[in-house]
């Protein structure tokens, strides 16, 4: 069963911690939603008719399993061996979908006609636009008007599916303001609305659920790699981080494997000590946003900080509770990646793979440079999402050098 | 009632007098860095009964534009609490009536959980309301600081709070009172209430609850005000009083005539 319940020091308590990270942090307006999130999530995800609908959507609607892929040029290059999980060639691509479908079939349940999202690089409100379309639910979606201009592809997908995509234009207009506003967005319609939340992040029992729906990709790649190199763990997972879902899911069935080293990449903007970062694990203290006590970047009074990434799904002031309690425990190492590292990688893996990754994604490629892995180590990174919707970022950011 | 404290509280001493009780929210901060204590002045000598004096958050999540733009201007104007509780020290010199600090957990945990009730205390604050502070959590690790400092946690109810929650509210709140949120919404003036709000305030107002009520969010002239008061011992007006103040070219008058138009 994928959504099984495992015991283990990095899952959730009873309390919806996660050592001292996660929780309830919400207004009494919302205490009744998520309560009822909260006692029914498990025995709806873990029925049987659940499970063999979302397995079925899973492989039919989202292609999976994906692919785990032999890279073999970025093998060579760097002396190591290389396996990209293509969550890229999932339906509407990135892994975000594989949270949507769970969730919708989640809000179905709940007997919810509406569904209310934020997204930042477009990938969840494309994802979730789409499977409001196929299960026939209406779509608001929020996003950051900063994201609206750079990733104007994904708006034209949001509306072609259907949905209606609302400006946030709070704070940085980024992925922050879009999740105050989805989440006043739900304060304000409580009964009929399904909150589906993008990331890892927010109140008990968002941030287990998400990981559950998302650790099909760790599931998959386990078996995946068994049948092409005879082990079921890498040394290595690679992932980038925004509020840590992709991560999540690659992380997912190796955090209780000692000898597999999980490596978090986050979003260094133009330099974790440059004032434009959204570096969170080397910014952040412990604090309260959207939802969860996790690490937050802030002020000493404790205001928000606006982050800075160039990619819109990395451009978040926090991380997940788990992934907090990754970072303080040791169990996961957390590297930035500025905007620069990220760009070049991005521009490499096109180059050597035929693959174009999402900026996000191309945080965690970028890692290649640094790691030293050596000639028979085995290191899995999650290709979390394809870059169409980062073309126009992409020939911005380079110019001519594209001309050659 | 049993009460082992011989002390009685501003609070107390309010719900026992009056009726028809007249709760001002403003933001610390706004429109100006130091017109937070002109406001309570204004506020105090135009016959308030109570005052919400809210802390401002970069991320205020249960609040709507009015006071979303207010906090970000005091924000940006320098407001910050360690600011606040210097302008608040000298606060009892000029008003008696009970005084509340509104505002999100996370600068409170920054600042210090018993720093800051230490100084909340200290500046003759009464009460604190904060909307992401879970019940759960107040009573397993806020309400013993709260108490040693003689704050009271004011709570929310909403019109989908199930009843047997609404009853464990009660038990909590009878030195203080209720903050009963006028629908499901976020803050912000209206005009008017559905008849589905009433029925809600009819259902409260036959729950016989032992706590005195305060109907918050959405109140914002003299009709909405004695709506409320038909079905609860009062009513809070926050972003309708936000609104004048960043209108206001003359804050003593305006606010003056503001409450006077109230009554
Ligand atoms: C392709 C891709 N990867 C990663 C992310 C970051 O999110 P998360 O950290 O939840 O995986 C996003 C977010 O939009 C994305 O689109």
């Amino acid at each position: 069963m994928i959504l099984e319940t495992i015991t283990s020091p990095f899952q959730v308590d009873e309390k919806g911690y996660y050592g001292q990270f996660g929780g309830a942090y919400i207004p009494e307006l919302l205490y009744p939603n998520i309560s009822e999130l909260a006692e029914n999530y498990l025995r709806y995800i873990q029925s049987p008719d659940f499970q063999e609908e979302f397995n079925n959507l899973l492989r039919d609607y989202v292609g999976r399993p994906t692919p785990l892929y032999f890279a073999w040029r970025l093998s060579e290059k760097y002396n190591t061996r290389v396996y990209l999980k293509r969550e890229d060639l999932c339906h509407t691509g990135a892994h975000k979908i594989n949270n949507t479908i769970g969730q919708i079939l989640l809000a179905k349940r709940l007997g919810k006609r509406k569904i209310v999202a934020e997204t930042g690089a477009g990938q969840h409100g494309v994802a979730t636009a789409t499977v409001c379309a196929l299960m026939g639910l209406d779509c608001i979606v929020y996003m950051g008007a900063v994201d609206i201009e750079r990733q104007a592809p994904n708006v034209a997908r949001m509306r072609m599916l259907g949905a209606e995509v609302r400006a946030a234009m709070s704070g940085s207009r980024t992925l922050k303001d879009a999740t105050n506003e989805a989440m006043r967005h739900w304060i304000n319609n409580p009964t009929d609305t399904h909150y589906i939340i993008g990331s890892v992040v927010g109140p008990h029992p968002y941030p287990d659920m998400v990981a559950r729906f998302q650790s099909v990709i760790s599931a998959e790649i386990r078996k995946q790699l068994a049948e092409k190199t005879g082990s079921e763990l890498p040394d290595y997972v690679l992932a980038c981080v925004g509020g840590g879902s992709n991560a999540a899911g690659a992380f997912y069935h190796f955090m209780d494997e000692p000898s597999v080293k999980l490596i978090a990449l986050e979003a260094a903007g133009k330099g974790v000590n440059s004032g434009h970062s959204a570096a969170t694990t080397a910014l952040g203290k412990p604090g309260i946003l959207h939802g969860s006590k996790s690490l937050l970047m802030q002020t000493p009074d404790g205001q928000v900080i606006e982050p800075y990434s160039i990619s819109a799904g990395l451009d978040y002031p926090g991380i997940g509770p788990l992934h907090a309690h990754l970072f303080t425990t040791g169990r996961a190492i957390f590297v930035p990646v500025t905007d620069e590292e990220a760009m070049e990688a991005g521009l490499l893996c096109s180059r050597l793979e035929g693959i174009i990754p999402a900026i996000e994604t191309a945080h965690a490629l970028a890692y290649l440079e640094k790691l030293n892995a050596a000639p028979n180590e085995t290191v899995v990174i999650c290709l979390s999402g394809r870059g169409d919707k980062d073309l126009q970022t992409y020939i911005n950011w380079f110019g001519d050098r594209l001309k050659k | 009632m049993q009460n082992t404290q011989t002390v009685t509280h501003r609070l107390q001493l309010l719900f026992a007098a009056k009726r028809n009780i007249l709760n001002i929210y403003f933001t610390a901060g706004f429109p100006q860095l130091q017109d937070t204590v002109r406001i309570i002045r204004a506020l105090s000598a135009a016959g308030v009964d109570m005052i919400e004096i809210g802390m401002p958050f970069s991320d205020p999540l249960a609040d709507g534009p009015t006071i979303q733009q207010s906090s970000q201007q005091a924000l940006d104007n320098g407001m910050s609490l360690r600011l606040l509780f210097e302008q608040l020290k000298d606060i009892r010199q000029y008003t008696d009536v009970p005084l509340l600090l509104m505002g999100y957990l996370n600068p409170v945990i920054q600042f210090g959980v018993e720093n800051f009730c230490y100084a909340a205390q200290q500046v003759g604050i009464d009460g604190l309301i904060l909307p992401d502070l879970p019940m759960h959590e107040y009573l397993s690790e806020y309400k013993p600081v709260f108490e040693r400092y003689g704050l009271f946690n004011i709570f929310l109810i909403t019109p989908q709070t199930a009843e047997e929650r609404i009853r464990r509210i009660d038990e909590l709140s009878q030195e203080s009172f209720i903050y009963m949120v006028s629908s499901a919404s976020t803050t912000g003036a209206k005009q008017g209430f559905s008849d589905e709000q009433c029925r809600y305030f009819e259902r409260i107002a036959a729950m016989q609850l032992k706590s005195p009520k305060l109907i918050g969010f959405g109140i914002s002239d003299k009709a909405t005000f004695e709506g409320a008061c038909r079905y609860a011992e009062g009513a809070i007006i926050g972003s309708a009083f936000i609104n004048l103040l960043s209108q206001s070219t003359d804050l003593e008058t305006d606010i003056q005539q503001f409450v006077a138009a109230l009554r």
